[in-house]
């Protein structure tokens, strides 16, 4: 079933410059988690921290742990190449392989474990992946087409499904809706809330009434100070974030006094 | 496919092996040392040289980090070790004839080092007398000199042309066509070129410097063109709209503002140019032609320059050879030393040139 | 980009800007001159070559100048599938494999392949190359001599097709690995770490996400290199002993010679028609390199258009 991810003590680093300093957190499986704060906090370098994507960037590294399953994603003995099959994430902007069709995109993931595999097979994956992201009913008669021919939220989806085809535990969302416009914007919350049901969710947005609408527990990430590492200020309910928060920077993030 | 499929994937995803057994960090080190004591033990027993002892050692290396990580870690890792390791294996091999040929040029070539080397020409010399490249680096200076002459003003303006005023013009593409087609003449064809040129001129059997300039612009033109234009089209357009705000004519803009800004980067082109025809032997060979005096006129008769007189002290060395052949090292050394001068000249100017802004 | 601003009013009444601009479209018109010049003169002066080729060589200009083309085609492709694999993987190296610390430095080194003059790799091939691969030679018309390329006798000095060939492949190495090493580090991250994020492994990302988006790139890259290695003229004259015959045998001492080197090697003695001869064949070189520049132009163009749409 989907997975809980514990993190305990964790620091960020891009080589000597600490970005993210000291998270502690749990994220609760079958759930959205939903993560807010200003521009360069660290929402998304954390996020890519959890599936060990953050030390594809040269010089970057981590400490502390995150437990997955009671597996430290850390610890040397785990593979990071499995580790990202099973949290899987989907990008700020959409970017399925251009040269490859839709049907190829969804299954791209899918292909690198088994090289053969039955047509029966990859196709009933294909419609349950593009099913599971809204997206059958669209591209179902041209799923042979190059999958940068699709709009922006339908490229957006394709990544969903391409995400889901290879059936991860975690699903990570990199402010997935921020090069959208508002309708393919609502597509993808509508999706959010279907796949919850099986995923676990977590997603960095810029955008507090999405965080609002689609999580069931936020986290607010904010600078210690200008030139500090930064920090997670809160991680409560998103209704008490919303409503009654423990953090007065909390509050006044969220009614918009600054950031 | 035939049942109704639902919307949500069911798949049972209770368990979620992360880890498995993993080779420890120091696994390539180890497999490289094990291959090195493979390779030296094998080649010393079957009586091979050095090549094939590093020849084995590398193949062991391959093989075993490629078994090791497919027996521990799976076939897409193991396949990841293997590709990684034959690529750098090639990088490694591919680095081999650039050492041997600078040992090589190296060892022969300084012991032909002298001051003579350096100030006399091989006019009348015989045999070991002492002789030297005098008329060759002054043929090749004056070559190349008249070649730069010629090729930056044209590649220049060129460049300008295409960028400042021809953006939509039709001649501007063709020319942008042909100056790629420029880029693909041979050597040789440039200097056949310069003959069948001069040759209308002069008459069969033409030989003079100035050709020679002329077929190095040839493959010189295509190169300061390409770097000049990519640095013209470097230069923001708000600062050329800057200066027409002011009432600046559009010439003065090219030559004040423009140009300046862009400068680091033309000089930087123009040297690796220049770096690039120093070394053509082919063109001057057919127009140039060869000579043991020293010959301070460009537009006439025969002109020795660094490339050719290699050639001809390796290939006619006359008797006793030795001593003809330890010039063509010596001067070997000299031609490779000024082109890396002329590369290493090019870094520098372009930081040195380089417009003093935070950007 | 900058766009196109209309000075032709300003143009008619400075007259710096007239003169400016007339120097810009003189110096674009030297080019065409020169070019077309090339042409032209090469064709006045290779005519009579071609007319002529009879009287010099008992035979017709195509019998004179097909042994060339044959032996300039095959040292170029032996240059070719040498280097094409190195490059490629040198490439990756710069572009992926080396840290970021060392991947720069191992580019310098890289362009100090294409800095050493062709002269200098035609002695070096001669007196270092050539003699290395002798027992490589003997082995193979040892053991081999069923295939046609390593039919034997093998060469004693060195000094064939196949040494010349791998000179040339050193020669072309640095300009197919730049071209090779600029579009990979050209992919876009997006589409690397969508390949990492599904769990690709490192190859299997440059299989998913680089060798796709450079392919054209790569193509054009060693086309381009193929032009290099056809024109190039110094090293094979000195590497290869010639005898101008037409053979399948890489390793004997009879060797096809090409163009360029047969050029290089009889036009400082040649006179009269032998002259003409000679441009005539250097006409055929200038057909063929143009042909292949144009085509990897062409291939490099059509991709980009594609990509860009």
């Amino acid at each position: 079933m989907a997975k809980s991810i514990d993190v305990s003590d964790l620091n960020i680093y891009y080589g000597d410059f600490l970005a993210v300093q000291g998270v502690n957190m749990t994220i609760k499986a079958r759930s959205v988690t939903a993560f807010i704060g200003p521009s360069g906090c660290g929402k998304s370098t954390f996020l890519r921290s959890l599936n060990r994507m953050h030390e594809v960037i040269p010089g970057a590294r981590v400490e502390g742990k995150v437990v997955v399953d009671g597996q430290s994603l850390y610890d040397p003995s785990i593979d990071p190449v499995a580790v990202r099959r099973q949290i899987g994430m989907v990008f700020q902007r959409p970017n399925p392989f251009p040269t490859m069709s839709i049907y190829d995109n969804v299954l791209a993931g899918n292909r690198l474990n088994s090289r053969r595999m039955k047509k029966s097979e990859a196709d009933s994956i294909v419609e349950r992946s593009l099913k599971g992201a809204n997206l059958w009913n669209e591209v179902k008669d041209r799923l042979n087409k190059p999958g940068m021919g699709l709009s922006g939220g339908q490229q957006q989806r394709l990544c969903i499904a391409r995400a889901i085809a290879v059936e991860p535990q975690v699903l990570l969302m990199d402010e997935p809706c921020s090069a959208l416009d508002p309708i393919s914007t609502s597509a993808i919350e509508d999706l959010i809330h279907e796949l919850k049901s099986d995923y676990t969710i977590v997603i960095v947005t810029h955008n507090m009434q999405q965080a609002a609408r689609v999580s069931d527990e936020t986290g607010f990430f904010n600078l210690k100070a200008t030139g500090q590492p930064g920090q997670l200020v809160e991680f409560n309910p998103t209704k008490k974030v919303f409503s009654n928060p423990d953090e007065p920077a909390t509050e006044a993030y969220i009614s918009g006094r600054f950031g | 496919m035939s049942q109704t499929l639902e919307k949500k994937p069911a798949p049972s995803r209770d368990a979620m092996p992360l880890s498995g057994p993993r080779m420890p960090g120091s696994a390539p080190y180890l497999v490289a040392a094990a291959a090195l004591a493979v390779g030296v033990g094998l080649g010393m027993i079957l009586g091979g040289g050095l090549i094939a002892m590093a020849i084995l050692a590398g193949l062991t290396f391959i093989v075993g980090i490629t078994v090791w990580a497919w027996a521990l870690e799976g076939r897409r890792s193991g396949v990841d070790r293997l590709v990684m390791s034959v690529v750098w294996a090639a990088f490694a091999v591919a680095l081999v004839p650039l050492a041997s040929l600078v040992w090589t040029v190296l060892s022969n070539g300084i012991p032909a080092l002298s001051a003579e080397f350096f100030t006399y020409s091989m006019r009348g010399v015989i045999g070991d007398e002492p002789g030297g490249i005098y008329h060759a680096l002054i043929g090749t200076l004056l070559i190349t000199l008249g070649a730069t002459v010629i090729s930056v003003p044209v590649g220049i303006m060129t460049a300008i042309y295409i960028v400042e005023y021809g953006r939509t013009a039709r001649l501007a593409k063709a020319i942008t066509f042909l100056v790629d087609v420029m880029t693909g003449i041979p050597s040789i064809v440039a200097g056949l070129f310069a003959y069948a040129l001069f040759v209308l001129i002069f008459g069969p059997g033409v030989r003079l410097g100035f050709g020679g300039s002329v077929a190095l612009s040839l493959l010189m033109i295509p190169v300061v063109v390409r770097a000049t234009e990519e640095m013209l089209k470097l230069v923001p357009d708000e600062l050329r709209e800057a200066s027409y705000a002011l009432g600046v004519p559009k010439w003065r803009t090219i030559v004040k503002v423009v140009l300046p800004t862009s400068l680091s980067g033309i000089l930087t082109g123009v040297t690796l140019a220049i770096a690039r025809v120093i070394g053509e032997t082919a063109p001057l060979l057919i127009i140039a032609g060869s000579t043991d005096s020293v010959n301070f006129n460009l537009f006439a008769d025969r002109m020795q320059t660094l490339p050719v007189f290699i050639y001809y002290a390796y290939t006619q060395p006359g008797v006793p050879p030795d001593p003809s052949i330890e010039r063509a090292w010596g001067a070997a050394l000299v031609l490779i030393a000024i082109v890396m001068l002329l590369n290493l000249l090019a870094r520098v100017v372009g930081k040195v040139f380089a417009p003093k802004t935070g950007r | 980009m900058s766009t196109t601003i209309d000075e032709t009013r300003a143009g008619g009444r400075r007259p710096g800007d007239a003169i400016f601009k007339g120097t810009a479209i003189a110096a674009a018109l030297v080019i065409l001159l020169a070019l077309a010049g090339v042409a032209v003169f090469l064709l006045y002066e290779g005519i009579p070559g071609i007319l002529g080729a009879r009287e010099e060589t008992d035979a017709s200009f195509v019998s004179y100048v097909w042994p060339l083309v044959y032996g300039t085609l095959v040292a170029a492709l032996i240059a070719l599938v040498i280097a094409t694999p190195f490059a490629v993987g040198m490439a990756l190296v710069i572009s992926h494999y080396a840290p970021k610390r060392i991947a720069k430095p191992l580019g310098y080194v890289v362009d100090l392949l294409a800095a050493v003059p062709s002269v200098v790799y035609g002695v070096w091939g001669i007196t270092v190359l050539g003699p290395q691969l002798v027992p490589l030679y003997r082995w193979l018309a040892d053991t081999v001599p069923w295939i046609p390329f390593f039919a034997g006798p093998a060469s004693t000095t060195g000094r064939t097709i196949f040494t010349a060939g791998v000179v040339l492949a050193i020669m072309i190495l640095p300009i197919i690995t730049a071209i090779c090493r600029e579009i990979f580090a050209q992919t876009p991250t997006l589409h690397q770490e969508a390949a990492l994020a599904l769990g690709a492994t490192r190859w299997e990302m440059i299989r998913m996400a680089v060798f796709p988006y450079a392919r054209s790139g790569m193509i054009s890259a060693t086309m381009l290199g193929l032009g290099r290695a056809l024109g190039e003229t110094m090293a094979v004259a000195l590497v290869l002993s010639a005898s101008g015959v037409i053979t399948l045998n890489f390793i004997s001492s009879t060797n096809p010679s090409t163009i360029a080197a047969n050029i290089a090697l009889r036009f400082p003695e040649a006179t009269g028609l032998a002259v003409n001869l000679l441009i005539a064949s250097g006409l055929v070189l200038f057909a063929i390199t143009f042909a292949v520049n144009f085509a990897a132009r062409y291939i490099a163009g059509s991709s980009a258009r594609r990509m860009s749409r």
